[in-house]
């Protein structure tokens, strides 16, 4: 079998989601690529190529001469200023990059957002917007981008999305195996063109501090060891991504971390309209709460939690220690 | 060769994408003209966001300084506060930025610089076949070896700061995970590990004793007595090839300090250019006399700064803007580090040859050295019974600025809010001082400067030195721009 040949372009991104890729283990990013048959024809970080070798490259690609499986793009896609894309010409060519983008996704089997930038514009969309940045399919929640939502790639499936800022090593190197398998189709993708091997489950499946959202224990200050939904902005209960079953760097992960989940797998996480790390309610309740759960039962089941919120959970949440442990004697104050 | 001006580029093995104008005569490179060529806007995105924000967006600035960034927002947000980090929150921070810095030293020396020794160009030499076999881009023997190491020792960020790149975990306060004493047992072995694996993979030789090599004639010692070890590998190519003797740019230095102690830094802050100088934030200004920007008619300081880009072709060649002190170009980074701090192998290699691709490499590698003990000095005084984040809310009204080290160099952010919100963030990173374009006096920048004299042979395209020149900046073009 021949094998499938990737290569691999950055835009308008930060190269997070290559370094982060280099975090992956056992096997590491090159072994797991080699080992499933995937050849990396370029990577700006990997490749020995440079500079005349790299524009040949891309030519013979674009003539047809070298067979392009997969077009991966990491970063968004840079139309400014008014739409000239000279925010990023690709250096040694006074090219716009998008022009780049667009022949090569046009030659490509498969196309793949490597991270939020690359899928829906992701944080260089923010503020004003400076560089007139989209993603190759979206435009924000808008399907558009680059590319048009009606196009398929020649492989006829629309840009896969593996969205995540950074996205997570193994959900690149899964995603990519099962394309080059051939076992990645319509149906092993979310609504927003991501793969549902990731986006199937929660950020709140897999919290270490579960308990103290079932009874509504909250943190109220960075480094605190409770619940983060009702006063520390997170939005684990809603973000599509399986980092606290996956984990991040070994054991990792934001919550873990003692900070929000910020919904990066999401389109428009860069906008959310408050401070990242304040929730923001009205008349004391958190608006923005889980999805698919009607919001009078939560009220109410959350009023119900908190009236029976054992001492321990009530005192540990709001401290950066276990003050009361399990076994101790926790019976309500008062 | 031909004569004129050549435009080269892409660059890969460099962070983001690089330009390089260069004319060349008698197969020398006479000028060169760096350019970044990638604008995306984040001053302009930061304008009006609330100022706890810039802990969100700045790291996404580059994903490689990702870090670096946080602890140079939550520092220009701490001194708005008026408040400063806790101890453990002191020691947090310093691990997990020394744990990034680390990681990319290795993986600048081993995937990004040394592949360039594996190209056919050096076919030939007596070292070739060893090295090609080993440092080949991808395929090379290292990458088993390092991409594991790599990714072990980052396991740090995993505990420290839930994951890297791109945390939370860093505040104007501290840290926002406590550790418990177990957890300093495996924060412990995973320094140990990485340890083990710079003794004996790179340097073949305790830590110790490369922290003691004093001088260029110790080092050689030091190379000829390792039979194996990636850095007297590097030395002898370095020798061969006289890597001393290229990329030389204007030997002035500038470090902000890097790793807080108690009294004083790890490494000192300063300026050299041969000799110390005093060294004021207050004189650092930038220039935008060449670069695609708009909104200042005199160079400012980067509290009265400004970023409009414009659609102008003509107004300059750079997305970068022109950062100098006291008016003058200066170099940053590991080396520049090192010399400001007095360490004497550094300061030897500087006063044979200036800052070079050989020394500039070797400072790298030797920051390995020397920040590795301190890690693990740093583990043991964490406190696990006191607190790691201290709290307090963002004035209406204030500034701050947060002056950090990256691997690559000094790193600053000037923060200014007014009615709660940021008015104006202004961001000079390393290698928008390393990589700067000319000054308004037509000063070359750094890396301009650095270029300048390099053999490039019958074919400019094909010239590894420019290369070497180039990776030995490390340079991050995300951060540059940003």
């Amino acid at each position: 079998m021949s094998e499938f040949n990737l290569l691999w372009l950055q835009s308008g991104g930060c190269g997070g989601c290559s370094m982060s890729v280099l975090n992956a283990e056992a096997p590491d990013f090159y072994r797991s690529l080699s080992r499933n048959g995937i050849n990396l024809l370029w990577h700006p970080s990997f490749s020995e190529a440079s500079g005349r070798e790299f524009l040949d490259l891309i030519q013979r690609i674009e003539d047809g001469e070298i067979r392009l499986d997969a077009l991966c793009l990491e970063g968004s896609v840079m139309m400014g200023p008014r739409g000239s894309g000279r925010f990023h010409l690709l250096a040694g060519s006074r090219r716009p990059m998008f022009d780049v983008i667009r022949a090569l996704a046009g030659q490509a089997r498969f196309t793949v957002a490597i991270g939020s930038c690359a899928a829906f514009g992701g944080i260089t969309m923010a503020g004003p917007n400076p560089g007139e940045a989209i993603g190759l399919q979206y435009e924000g929640k808008q399907a558009g981008g680059l590319l048009g939502s009606e196009w398929r790639s020649a492989g006829d499936l629309p840009v896969i999305n593996i969205a995540g800022c950074p996205t997570h090593p193994n959900w690149v190197i899964d995603t990519l195996v099962q394309l080059a398998a051939g076992e990645l189709g319509q149906r092993q993708l979310d609504s927003n063109h991501r793969p549902r091997s990731y986006t199937d489950h929660l950020v709140h499946h897999g919290c270490p501090r579960n308990e103290y959202y079932e009874f509504k224990a909250s943190a109220e200050k960075p480094s605190d060891q409770g619940c983060m939904m009702e006063h520390l902005g997170c939005l684990g209960t809603q973000a599509r991504a399986d980092c606290n079953t996956r984990l991040w760097n070994g054991s990792g992960s934001c919550l873990r971390g003692g900070y929000a989940c910020i919904n990066c797998t999401a389109p428009e996480f860069e906008e959310p309209g408050h401070c990242f790390t304040e929730t923001p309610k009205i008349a004391g309740i958190p608006i923005g709460l889980p999805t698919d759960m009607p919001k009078a039962w939560f009220v109410a089941l959350a009023s119900l939690a908190k009236a029976a919120t054992p001492k321990r959970l009530r005192v540990n949440a709001s401290t950066d220690r276990i003050r009361i442990s399990p076994g101790q004697h926790d019976e309500r104050d008062d | 060769m031909g004569e004129g001006k050549r435009i080269l580029g892409p660059f890969n093995r460099v962070e983001g994408d690089l330009e390089v104008t260069v004319e060349c005569s008698d197969g020398r490179v006479s000028q060169a003209w760096v350019n970044s060529p990638l604008y995306r806007g984040y001053e302009q995105i930061l304008q009006g966001k609330d100022p706890r924000d810039a802990l969100v967006y700045t790291p996404r600035i580059c994903g490689i300084c990702s870090v670096s960034q946080s602890v140079a927002a939550a520092r220009a947000l701490a001194a708005a506060q008026g408040i400063e980090p806790t101890a453990n929150g002191s020691l947090c921070t310093n691990l997990i930025l020394a744990a990034e810095n680390l990681a990319d030293h290795l993986t600048h020396f081993y995937l990004f610089f040394m592949p360039d020794f594996a190209r056919e160009q050096y076919a030939g030499r007596d070292w070739y076949d060893a090295v090609a076999r080993r440092f080949r881009a991808q395929t090379g023997e290292v990458a088993r070896q390092v991409l594991p190491a790599r990714a072990d020792f980052l396991h740090l960020t995993g505990i420290l700061a839930g994951k890297w790149p791109h945390s939370l975990a860093l505040q104007p306060g501290g840290s926002t995970r406590p550790i418990a004493a177990h957890e300093r047992v495996k924060l412990a072995n995973t320094i140990d590990d990485f340890r083990e694996f710079l003794e004996q993979v790179l340097f073949d030789a305790a830590l110790e004793e490369v922290t003691t090599i004093n001088d260029q004639d110790a080092l050689l010692t030091f190379c000829q007595s390792r039979a194996s070890g990636d850095f007297a590998q590097f030395v002898r190519i370095a020798q061969d090839l006289e890597l001393a003797g290229i990329g030389r740019a204007a030997d002035a230095f500038l470090s902000y300090g890097a790793y807080t102690g108690n009294d004083s830094p790890l490494f000192r802050a300063g300026r050299w250019a041969g000799a110390e100088l005093v060294f004021d934030a207050a004189d650092i200004s930038e220039d935008i006399s060449h670069s695609w920007l708009d909104g200042q008619r005199e160079p400012a300081h980067p509290w009265d700064g400004s970023t409009i880009p414009v659609d102008d072709e003509a107004a300059g060649y750079s997305w970068c803007k022109a950062p100098r002190i006291d008016g003058h170009v200066v170099e940053v980074g590991a080396l520049a580090r090192q010399v400001v701090d007095g360490q004497p192998l550094i300061r030897d290699l500087v006063a044979r040859n200036g800052g070079n691709v050989f020394s500039r490499v070797v400072a790298r590698l030797l920051e390995l050295a020397r920040v590795v003990p301190a890690m693990q000095s740093w583990v043991r005084q964490i406190e696990p019974s006191q607190s790691f984040c201290e709290h307090a809310a963002v004035p209406d009204e204030g500034q701050g600025a947060g002056l950090v080290e990256a691997a690559r160099g000094s790193l600053g952010h000037w923060l200014r809010i007014r009615n709660g919100r940021i008015l104006n963030y202004q961001i000079v990173a390393p290698t928008t001082w390393n990589f700067s374009p000319r000054d308004r006096d037509a000063v070359p920048g750094a890396l301009e400067q650095a270029l300048v004299g390099t053999e490039v042979g019958d074919s400019v395209e094909d010239s590894v030195a420019i290369q070497h020149v180039i990776r030995s900046f490390d340079p991050c073009m995300v951060c540059t721009v940003h």
